[in-house]
């Protein structure tokens, strides 16, 4: 058998049923690396390899065509003079801030409202859910740009109530609200996970809060809020980066454009538009690196402002 | 570590299992107050329920109705004049392609994704929660990372390298990340339901002189049934609705999955249509419906123990 040196030295000056473990040892390595080697494969040639080319991508001028020209930080700081690059980014900041945290409220309360032995509410955590697996497809852009068109049925059940705004698709002004509603309209996903969590609190804190005379507000404050803050965490993380990458549905309502007035410009859309359609490959990978860079400090501070509202119960299970 | 502590510190809160369900009432609710409670709930609920599944069936119904009733004066979901010509429209396809057509390229692609990602998944997850090597924890932690990087950065060098290869507009790039676990989701998934399967299995297993190999197929595969069902759900499901793939790789029509032809519906026909189109948004979605029904157990459980994203 072929065993490496250092095992060997090891086993020689230990006892005698070492020197199987170790052979055991080599044994579990070479499976290990044998039974990784799909996800390793991947993982060099899908996401490291790729990850360094595009990192010195984004110091060059490359159009797919004539080779890479390497123009140092010109990218970088071209992207910051460049209108359509800062507006995106107002787009993207603007729907993450507004957007996530409507999402989550809706689905904290609705999780609140359906954490009860009733019955029906298997059904309703169902219906609830159902948006967050269709929400990001095409088909529903098209359907949220047909309803929320002129004299769509969001116009007409406006008008009804005297509000009369027109169609949002057309409005630079509208189409924010209208992608922040498609994304809390998919606010099921991390309802069934804030659900899941809302079950695990166990009930005699609450009566034993009733019984001194703490009222519901009380009780959301000092019981709900920290013992399911490992699940706002996980849910409030997840989310935000996830609503940093919405392209579909963009794209789709926008006829591949970000209009009207750029007003659905999202940061992916406009990295796709640079890299895809102007071919402007280094630029773009610049924006990619900045999203990663601003994805990665974001998920920093998460992790850090975490220690002070994030209570891990003490024994994990 | 922590047993350095438990012993003097009794747990805070958690009762015992054999303890009454402590029922405490301080108003002492009568029946009746009860019950208003729960028809409150329920309309309330009722309530939401409409709202939420209002786009979902004014979609439906939409796909019944004739051009001129949709953009119309018509929120409402009924119709006198329901017919299925819009379906008529919507099955001719787009460019010289039949919808069918359109069909059955999302469906090699879906099925491709969940035959890969089980395959590559299902390995990979074996090697991170039941083999012990040196690299693991680190090997892991990376994988963790991937979870939360914006896969744009790697999607211009990705998309060079296919094209040098003489790739684009085949379906290989699209599945080969599912072929080498490239959706770390689903490695995270299994990884964390096979650490929950006892360890005295394989240890068992060992001592009648199984190998890894052994181990994996005959004990491991069978007892993760549910994970495999909810991995291949939601490959099934992702890859469906993946429109940036398929957008960035493939040029003809002939090999356009669904997402892709609707654009391609939507450029061509631009709002001159809209019974035809949002048909066909209806026809594209029909698979996953259909899942939602039949698998919704499988689906909202796994999203809740799993954290899985919809």
């Amino acid at each position: 058998m072929t065993q490496s040196p250092t095992l060997n030295r090891r086993s020689t000056s230990s006892t005698p049923p070492l020197p199987r473990k170790s052979r055991q040892r080599g044994a579990d390595a070479r499976a290990g690396y044998t039974f990784l080697l799909p996800w390793l494969l991947g993982f060099i040639a899908l996401t490291v390899g790729p990850m360094i080319s595009s990192l010195y991508l984004s110091f060059t001028n490359y159009n797919l065509f004539d080779p890479p020209k390497w123009i140092g930080l010109d990218n970088y700081t071209t992207l910051f003079q460049d209108e359509r690059f800062l507006q995106s980014v107002g787009v993207t900041l603007s729907y993450v801030v507004f957007g996530t945290p409507l999402k989550l409220a809706a689905a904290l309360a609705v999780a609140m409202l359906l954490n009860s032995k009733r019955k029906g509410q298997g059904f309703y955590r169902s219906a609830f859910y159902a948006p967050s697996l269709i929400g990001a497809s095409v088909s529903i852009a098209i359907v949220w740009k047909a309803m929320f068109g002129d004299s769509g049925p969001v116009d007409q059940g406006l008008s009804f109530f005297g509000i009369n705004l027109g169609g949002w698709v057309g409005n630079p002004s509208m189409t924010m609200p209208m992608m922040i509603l498609l994304t809390v309209w998919q606010f099921g996903a991390p309802m069934v996970i804030f659900l899941a969590g809302l079950k695990q609190i166990p009930a005699d804190l609450y009566e034993a809060a009733s019984m001194d005379g703490a009222g519901p507000v009380r009780k959301f404050f000092n019981i709900t809020w920290p013992m399911l803050s490992p699940v706002i965490f996980f849910n409030l993380l997840m989310e935000t980066i996830h609503a940093f990458q919405i392209f579909a549905s963009a794209y789709i309502i926008s006829n591949g454009e970000g209009g009207p007035a750029g007003s659905t410009l999202f940061y992916t859309l406009y990295l796709y538009l640079r890299g895809f359609s102007d071919f402007r490959m280094g630029y773009a990978s610049a924006m990619a690196w900045l999203l990663v860079i601003v994805v990665g400090i974001i998920t920093l501070i998460f992790f850090k402002t975490s220690k002070s509202w994030v209570h891990y119960s003490g024994d994990a299970k | 570590m922590t047993t350095m502590a438990t012993p003097t510190q009794p747990k805070p809160i958690k009762p015992a299992a054999h303890a009454p369900a402590p029922v405490y009432n301080p108003k002492s609710e009568s029946a009746g107050g009860k019950r208003a409670k729960s028809v409150i709930f329920h309309i309330l609920a009722l309530t939401l329920t409409g709202v939420v599944l209002y786009p979902a069936l004014w979609m439906i119904a939409s796909s019944f109705k004739p051009n001129s009733e949709i953009g119309g004066a018509n929120t409402s979901l009924w119709s006198e004049n329901f017919s299925f010509d819009n379906f008529v429209t919507a099955m001719d396809g787009i460019g010289g392609v039949s919808t069918l057509q359109f069909f059955t390229n999302s469906l090699v692609l879906a099925i491709g994704a969940v035959v890969g990602t089980i395959l590559s998944a299902s390995v990979s997850a074996y090697a991170f929660a039941r083999i012990k090597f040196p690299g693991r924890s680190v090997l892991f932690g990376m994988m963790i990372a991937t979870l939360l990087l914006p896969f744009h950065v790697v999607i211009i060098p990705q998309y060079i390298v296919f094209q040098q290869l003489g790739l684009v507009d085949t379906y290989i790039p699209l599945l080969i990340g599912k072929f080498l676990a490239a959706d770390a989701f689903f490695v995270f998934l299994m990884v964390q339901f096979m650490r929950n399967l006892p360890a005295e299995l394989d240890e068992a297993a060992r001592i009648d002189g199984a190998g890894h190999v052994r181990i994996f197929t005959s004990i491991m595969l069978p007892l993760m049934r549910p994970a495999l069902i909810s991995t291949s759900i939601f490959s099934f499901i992702w890859s469906w609705n993946d429109f940036l793939g398929p957008l960035l790789y493939l040029n003809t029509p002939e090999k356009y999955p669904l997402p892709l032809a609707l654009r391609l519906f939507v450029d061509q026909t631009q709002s001159s249509d809209y019974g035809a189109m949002i048909a066909m948004s209806v026809l594209a979605l029909l698979p996953v419906l259909i899942f939602f029904l039949v698998f919704q157990r499988y689906i909202v459980e796994g999203v809740s123990t799993q954290g899985l994203k919809g």
